[in-house]
């Protein structure tokens, strides 16, 4: 047993780092908020053509063969750097729909009762059911009866799909697919809490007030301290929930994670002050994902449900 | 990320599985909490037991006497045992867990040679002696004083919270023996015989109406400067040592037996209709989710000081977030118990009221909240 990550998973992690900087880093992020930009198609196949999508498909598929773990290092990079698009959703049906896994086709998700995410930009609606799953491999006949709804996210487009897309082609076990979509959005949730951990901790160690960093002030101090705790127990729980792939121990995971990130992304506005309510600070950002992705793949009540299930 | 263990290590669960299914039932009755002689019988013959079949000192270094196991070895050890039901390591707590490791790191072949042996065989209890009325979570504001006569320290002060003090037989002394020294300087290291003249232990009485720990008052005792642990006024960084021991690896086995109290709850409330309240229902998922997380910490914790992390500040975190789900454990258990919460006979209820004290002991919530955001975060100290 030996519970840390291994030194290919570090090299990953690094290098996703290193492509999301270079491609999406912080001006290019808020550069795409101010012109309200869609769905980046040239970036899309830039992270297909680095395993984002083929990661967990067989070698002899064109994948890249790796496993769950992988997958949740890098959703974990791509949460903190507040990436826009249908990623999970695109990943889960690499291998079932037909270009997802270079890039070519853009797969989001339809859960019943929510909004469709980038449906706009998207070519197939993964439906992903308790029994089995099914893809509509037209996004349009969805989009027919679809109302756009005024995001809470700028970065997310919605969409109110008043019929139901009609159950299409089974592709994969349904179970799978939600614990899957949970987990990887759990990671996504994730790397913004560790993120917001980090813009707390700079903003405490550099804003000065009554002549000291406020981080030097307990209340500050503590703040930032609790962050820290939760983002570690999160990651605890998530990268522990990829190794082992059951179902309750993921239920878990995306209950902490979604209190890490949203929690976080509070406490990070808070040690901004001011500051941290403007539209300028990128805290708003974190945290208005972080509601959305608490709503996705699994809420907290189903968790707890499916937690307490496991109970004696 | 591997979370399997080794077919060794799979062996080493099932001799140690069934060692427990043969032994456990030979044990007498668990001893009244208050019986502390009663208590410190029971806690040394179950060390005697675990001596006799080689699971004494685990995690000991070999030269200290110790059976230089893996960490995933020790966690399995602390999963099997308190799954099973046995004992824990109770009085054997400071000479296991403090006292032990600091002399197997830091003494001499000679103090290792005197004082290891007899607690790994149970024969020898030790208590802590560093808090002080007033120096709590400020440890290093301690007064005790050791004055060098000779080759002994004639030591005087007082020591406050040691538990097991009343059938300690050795107490590991924290004194200050260079007044004019920085305060975390001229602090040394003693081990000190309890039935030296001049000791006195009282009893202290805790809100959940049991003698756990003691106040030791000490005047003018007569300590060998042999047994002295470490250098002179370098007492701070040995204790350091003890403490990252404390907040790394003591709460361990408790987050098994948390989930094991988690799982009889749920029984409890699908017994009596409870479970029904989706509200009841779901805190008891949460709680679920919070043991299991703290659970894998512990391994992910334990991964990184086997790769040359620290478990202290790791502990930290761990610490804080465990003194606060126990609690809420107990909350729960109360709103299980409806009624009967009141009644302390109840299972659970005394549980509760001690669980008080885990954001207190071993640094309360306020100061490991500094560690984590200082040593952890590199934010700036306080003035």
């Amino acid at each position: 047993m030996d519970f840390q990550l291994s030194d290919d998973q570090r090299a990953l992690r690094a290098g996703v780092r290193e492509l999301l900087a270079g491609r999406f880093g912080r001006d290019r992020m808020r550069a795409d908020l101010d012109a309200g930009a869609g769905l980046d198609r040239t970036l899309w196949r830039e992270l297909a053509r680095a395993g984002f999508f083929a990661l967990r498909l067989p070698e002899a598929e064109g994948g890249v063969g790796l496993g769950l773990p992988e997958a949740v290092l890098l959703f974990e990079e791509a949460g903190a750097a507040l990436l826009p698009g249908p990623l999970v959703a695109t990943q889960l049906a690499a291998g079932a729909v037909k270009g997802a896994a270079e890039g070519e086709a853009v797969v989001t998700a339809w859960e019943p009762g929510r909004p469709v995410a980038h449906l706009d930009g998207a070519d197939a609606l993964l439906v992903p059911g308790s029994e089995g799953a099914a893809v509509l491999r037209d996004a349009g006949r969805a989009r027919e009866s679809a109302v756009p709804v005024r995001s809470l996210d700028p970065f997310t487009p919605l969409w109110r799909v008043t019929n139901p897309p009609e159950v299409g082609e089974q592709v994969s076990d349904g179970g799978r697919l939600r614990t899957e979509g949970a987990l990887l959005t759990a990671a996504e949730q994730l790397g913004s809490a560790a993120r917001t951990t980090d813009m707390a901790v700079q903003h405490a160690g550099a804003r000065e007030q009554f002549g000291s960093p406020i981080g030097s002030f307990q209340a500050v101090k503590h703040l930032c301290a609790e962050m820290l705790v939760r983002a570690e127990l999160a990651r605890s729980a998530v990268y522990a929930a990829a190794v082992t792939a059951d179902p309750v121990e993921i239920a878990g995971a995306k209950l902490l994670a979604d209190e890490a990130a949203v929690r976080n992304a509070r406490d990070c506005l808070q040690v901004h002050g001011g500051m941290g309510f403007t539209w300028e600070s990128d805290v708003h950002l974190h945290l208005k994902r972080a509601w959305l992705r608490a709503g996705w793949w699994m809420t907290a009540e189903a968790a707890e449900e499916v937690l307490a299930t496991d109970l004696c | 990320m591997d979370l399997s263990y080794t077919p060794q290590e799979e062996e080493f669960r099932a001799r140690l599985r069934a060692w427990l299914a043969a032994v456990l039932p030979s044990l007498a009755a668990r001893p009244h909490p208050d019986d502390w002689p009663g208590r410190r019988a029971y806690d040394t013959a179950w060390q005697r037991m675990l001596y006799d079949a080689g699971y004494a000192g685990l995690h000991w270094p070999v030269d200290a006497g110790g059976r230089g196991a893996t960490p995933a070895q020790h966690l399995i050890f602390l999963e099997e045992t308190e799954r099973a039901g046995a004992p824990y390591v109770g009085a054997n707590f400071v000479g296991l867990l403090h006292a032990g490791p600091t002399i197997a790191a830091e003494g001499t072949a000679e103090q290792r040679a005197r004082w290891l042996p007899p607690v790994l065989r149970g024969d020898e209890i030790w208590c802590q002696g560093f808090s002080e009325p007033d120096a709590g979570s400020d440890l290093a504001a301690l007064r005790t004083r050791a004055v060098r006569d000779g080759d002994h320290y004639v030591v005087s002060g007082s020591k406050i919270w040691t538990s097991h003090a009343e059938v300690a037989d050795w107490c590991e002394l924290l004194v200050r023996t260079d007044p004019a020294a920085p305060r975390h300087r001229g602090i040394s290291w003693l081990a000190m015989e309890m039935d030296t003249p001049g000791v006195t232990v009282r009893p202290l009485r805790t809100l959940a109406g049991s003698t756990e720990f003691a106040e030791m008052f000490l005047d003018e005792v007569r300590v060998p400067v042999a047994n002295r642990v470490g250098a002179e006024n370098d007492g701070w960084r040995v204790t350091m040592v003890t403490l990252s021991f404390e907040r790394g690896t003591a709460f361990v086995g408790e987050v098994v037996a948390c989930r094991r109290t988690l799982d009889a709850l749920a029984a409890e409330a699908r017994a009596d209709g409870r479970w029904d309240d989706p509200v009841l229902r779901r805190r008891l998922g949460r709680l679920n989710a919070e043991f299991r997380a703290l659970w894998r910490l512990t391994q992910w914790n334990v991964g990184e000081a086997g790769r040359g992390g620290v478990v202290g500040t790791g502990g930290s975190v761990f610490k804080l977030r465990y003194s606060q789900a126990r609690q809420e454990l107990y909350e729960a258990a109360a709103e299980v118990l409806g009624a009967d919460s009141a009644d302390l006979d109840r299972e659970w209820v005394l549980d509760r009221l001690s669980s008080l004290s885990y954001t207190i002991a071993a640094g309360t919530s306020q100061i490991q909240r500094n560690i984590v955001a200082e040593r952890l975060l590199g934010l700036p100290k306080g003035r």
